[in-house]
């Protein structure tokens, strides 16, 4: 019964975690968005203190259920562990627990947190992982999926779904690391259970300190023990030691698979003294789930002007290229380079629901798979917040619609060489037409004649960096004003 | 007067339906489902040798009052991405247009990204050449084909592409589109105006005659020269709308009502261009389309637009730009055999034209005349979708109107899927290259900057 409860619960928290990282329409947000917020290592780095202690609290009364009904990167391997056991029954066994390991995990995590070097963190992250790894295998699968809904549904004449671009590979090394983890993951929970959260996982070491002594806890009776080591060989956490009779609680994270297999009813989930009713924290995960939206891209764009002398037809349209930013430029609300470095754990779900295609995982060494803005192909549009909105760990802080139109992120910067109106000799203004704050005025390129073509101007001041100049000049692969990022983010 | 009319259709319709009970009646149902069988879509019958001849006064020529436009040829893509001519489909609309008695067909080096004159020739070379006549175009639009060199290469270059060594209707084409200007260095300054009456002496062009749009100066003027060049033929734009209300809705063009009475008087024959206006008097809003069908509930919308046109006496043939089966064998049994407008129905069409421009659609035929665009824009698409938007009530004026949120959405998406983000009109830079070449003398950038701020207001929720 109680291992049922503990399925039922994993299994509706898992699909709605995955389903945080593939909705990209922003509704899954409103109703469960708060269970990125409750995990762990997000909620420390965003210095989250109601949810750290609530979390410590539970471990303290039930054990580290944490890790069977909330960590996604948990349940996943669970259901590994449940192939495997298809494969081959008490396949587990006890060992001694690997303390100097775990410690010394805990301890690179610890300093890495410390020195800001982010690489570490987003590895061991163990949410952020799971984050990668739908984000990047299962997301583009689920957008192919949507599009041949959104095919169908234009065929009917209905705005139901629409279509997303969908792009397969985001960030080379952020798709290698994501299918390393699952493989590695896979294999080490199909084989032997939980033995990354029980050596490597920094937050399984810390909670285990934690359920070292909680209140509940499965206990063995002596009496009705006749030590046949069946509990033992489905431990996927390998913690009981049947012999002894005793259970390592650091390492136990209460899946209750033990206290059904006893033939002879001798493990309960209780407290030591005396016999509490089970209860489990609930989670109201049953929420209506709303389909899905969206914007096409399509890449493609100008040539030279070509004289026309037939009818019809489409010029094409090269690919716009990064160009090449000396400051990497961070979404706003991430306030500086430095706090964006220093608390994201890369799960990438600010990556999942940028409806605009311009926040990708940083394929640098320093920033590995944290996530920074490009402008080829889309912008930072005005009435778009929500990687604030959906940000766990305080990389990205919430800011409105009204915050975003003044917070600097970067400034543009004119390149004269890529210039329309100095290399077609066609008016343009397409910058300053869609400037959002006006930073952009259009002067002859002449200051002594008035009628030579005209250039953009950026007052620097009032431009908030959020690449709509860039993504809508015409000048390709180049455009001929771009970004450039700012270290801290200010408000103009 | 109205109500005359009404309980006169009431009258007629009420007899019809007891004839034909009767005649079901007597002649059994064998009879009325082989009536039933012959139908091709609704209501209407569609039989063979019915269709109806106008008479060229010149050449004598027994034109069909349909004429096949070969603008909007089919296209199919092809293993490369690319859109290309559906030959095979060409090949049958043309074999139903010929078995139905189409003899006029309408082309120029430019359409169909200068496909359209091949296709046409490989459809029609398929029968003998006293079947069918071909009108094609000197549309020497780009200033590199202005020489006599290079607009006469271009006029040779059409009999290869019909695999003809006549042609039987030549158009100086689209004159006034650019203005005095552009029709004095397109025809007159190089001489090809003379070259082609030489022509027509020698018999390579049976009827010479010429297509307008725009500036109403050159129209007149050629018109002033009619005793020198002797037109046999003028292409004009003409349709309910138009005939009362192309000066109003753009102030650089001239009411058909002009053109047409302009025509009558000195006996040349009309040929008539978008009598639907690029499909637009076709899709027209709900309440438009209900008020057509219920006057003729077996006709189409469309058929309208066809019998107003066809009506006119003075009409040698009517285009129209048939992509799909099914127009050209709606515009057939619009004309097979005419069945004339009477008075009235012409009043009630002007009554309609009056609902209709109170619509702010953009007046785009989609013909695109004006791609590529250099910048990678696809002009007609976008302005296709806000007209079909304007028609189906999905541009709200502001966030209080009713259906704001549907409309937005259907906006929004709708944009998307008729058109890629990069071709949209935010990328639009204002180079203006595209106006010249706009028919409907729309000024492009404008509406393109018009709509992009719509799309804004929509996106930002600032309607």
């Amino acid at each position: 019964m109680l291992k049922r409860i503990r399925q039922v619960l994993a299994a509706l928290s898992i699909v709605a975690i995955m389903l945080l990282f593939l909705d990209f329409t922003g509704t899954v947000h409103q109703w469960w968005g708060w269970m990125a917020k409750i995990q762990f290592l997000p909620a420390l780095m965003a210095v989250n203190v109601g949810v750290i202690i609530a979390l410590i609290v539970a471990t303290l009364i039930f054990g580290r259920l944490y890790c069977s009904i909330i960590c996604p990167l948990g349940i996943m391997q669970d259901g590994f562990g449940w192939l495997g056991k298809k494969m081959k029954k008490n396949r587990y066994s006890y060992s001694t627990a690997k303390s100097i390991l775990r410690y010394t995990m805990l301890c690179i995590t610890i300093i890495a947190i410390i020195f800001g070097i982010s690489v570490i963190v987003t590895l061991l992250a163990p949410y952020s992982a799971f984050g990668r790894i739908v984000q990047n295998i299962l997301s583009p699968l689920w957008q192919t999926g949507n599009n041949i809904l959104a095919g169908m549904s234009e065929r009917a004449d209905n705005y139901m779904f629409y279509s997303v671009d969908v792009i397969w590979v985001k960030s080379a090394i952020t798709l290698t690391v994501a299918l390393a983890t699952l493989v590695i993951l896979g294999v080490l929970a199909w084989r032997n259970g939980r033995t990354y959260c029980n050596t490597i996982c920094p937050v399984g070491t810390i909670l285990g300190f934690f359920a070292k002594y909680s209140y509940l806890k499965p206990l063995i009776d002596t009496t009705k023990c006749n030590s046949c080591g069946l509990c033992a060989r489905n431990c996927k956490s390998s913690c009981i030691n049947s012999k002894e009779h005793t259970i390592d609680y650091t390492r136990c994270v209460g899946c209750m698979d033990c206290i059904g297999k006893c033939h002879k009813n001798a493990i309960s989930y209780t407290h030591k003294v005396k016999a509490t009713e089970p209860s489990t924290d609930a989670h109201d995960n049953t929420r209506r789930q709303f389909m899905s939206i969206g914007a096409t891209l399509l890449a493609t764009a100008a040539v030279k002007a070509t004289e026309k002398t037939v009818d019809g037809g489409l010029a094409a349209i090269v690919d716009k290229k990064i160009p090449n930013r000396e400051t990497h430029l961070v979404p706003p609300g991430a306030k500086s380079i430095r706090n964006m470095s220093s608390h994201c754990t890369a799960c990438q779900l600010c990556v999942a629901v940028c409806p605009n295609g311009v926040l990708r995982p940083s394929s640098n060494m320093e920033r590995m798979m944290q996530p920074e803005s490009s402008y080829e192909k889309g912008y930072c549009r005005p009435e778009c917040t929500k990687c604030s909105e959906v940000c766990p760990t305080g990389a990205i802080c919430k800011i409105t619609v009204a915050e975003k139109s003044s917070i600097q992120i970067g400034h543009a910067v004119w390149v004269k060489d890529n210039c329309v109106p100095l290399t077609d000799g066609y008016e343009c203004g397409n910058c300053a037409r869609h400037c959002p704050t006006g930073a952009i005025t259009m002067m002859p390129s002449d200051a002594s004649d008035e009628t030579s073509p005209k250039i953009p101007t950026v007052n620097v001041e009032k431009c908030i960096g959020c690449g709509a100049c860039e993504n809508l000049c015409p000048a390709r692969p180049f455009s001929a004003i771009y970004v450039e990022g700012h270290e801290n983010h200010r408000v103009i | 007067m109205k109500k005359q009319d009404i309980d006169r259709r009431d009258f007629l319709k009420r007899v019809g339906i007891g004839a034909s009970i009767t005649g079901i009646a007597l002649t059994g149902c064998d009879t009325a489902a082989k009536k039933a069988s012959n139908k091709l879509t609704g209501a209407v019958e569609l039989n063979k040798g019915q269709m109806t001849y106008r008479k060229n006064p010149t050449t004598g020529d027994e034109v069909s009052l349909l004429g096949y436009g070969c603008m909007r040829w089919p296209t199919i893509t092809d293993k490369d991405g690319q859109d290309v001519i559906d030959q095979e489909m060409v090949n049958r609309l043309v074999d139903t247009a010929m078995e139905y008695g189409v003899n006029y067909y309408d082309t120029s080096p430019a359409y169909c990204k200068g496909k359209s004159e091949e296709a046409t020739g490989i459809a029609l070379s398929r029968y003998p050449r006293d079947k069918y006549f071909v009108a094609t175009k000197l549309s020497n639009f780009a200033r590199s084909t202005w020489s006599r060199e290079a607009s006469i290469a271009m006029y040779r270059k059409s009999f290869k592409e019909l695999q003809v060594d006549y042609i039987d209707y030549y158009l100086l084409h689209s004159v006034g589109m650019g203005g005095m200007e552009d029709f004095k260095e397109r025809y007159i300054n190089n001489g090809m105006i003379d070259f082609l009456v030489k022509e027509r002496e020698a018999g390579r062009i049976r009827n010479l005659g010429f297509s307008y749009h725009g500036d109403i100066k050159v129209y007149d003027w050629l018109l002033e020269q009619h005793d020198k060049y002797q037109w046999d033929f003028v292409q004009i734009q003409l349709n309910y709308v138009d005939w009362y209300h192309a000066r109003e809705l753009n102030a650089r063009n001239t009411d058909a009502e002009y053109l047409y009475a302009e025509l009558d008087k000195r006996g040349i024959p009309a040929v008539i261009m978008e009598p639907l206006l690029g499909g637009r008097l076709s899709n027209v809003p709900d309440h438009i389309a209900a008020r057509l069908k219920q006057q003729e509930p077996e006709r189409s919308v469309a058929s309208w637009a066809f019998r107003y046109s066809g009506t006119m006496p003075n009409v040698l043939t009517v285009l129209s730009g048939m992509t799909y089966m099914e127009h050209l064998k709606d515009n057939l049994m619009s004309y097979c055999p005419l069945i004339p407008l009477s008075d009235e129905d012409n009043q009630f069409l002007y009554d309609t034209a009056n609902l209709m421009i109170q619509y702010p659609t953009v007046p785009c035929n989609d013909c695109k005349y004006c791609m590529p665009c250099p910048y990678g824009l696809d002009i007609p698409g976008i302005l296709v979708h806000y007209n079909k938007c304007v028609n189906r009530g999905n541009v709200p004026k502001n966030q209080e109107a009713q259906n704001y949120e549907e409309a937005r959405r259907a906006f929004l998406v709708g944009y998307d899927r008729s058109v890629p983000k990069l071709r949209q009109a935010d990328h639009c830079v204002g180079c203006k290259q595209c106006n010249v070449h706009c028919p409907q003398n729309i000024d492009i950038p404008a509406e393109m900057r018009r709509i992009d701020q719509f799309v804004e207001h929509l996106k930002q929720n600032t309607l």
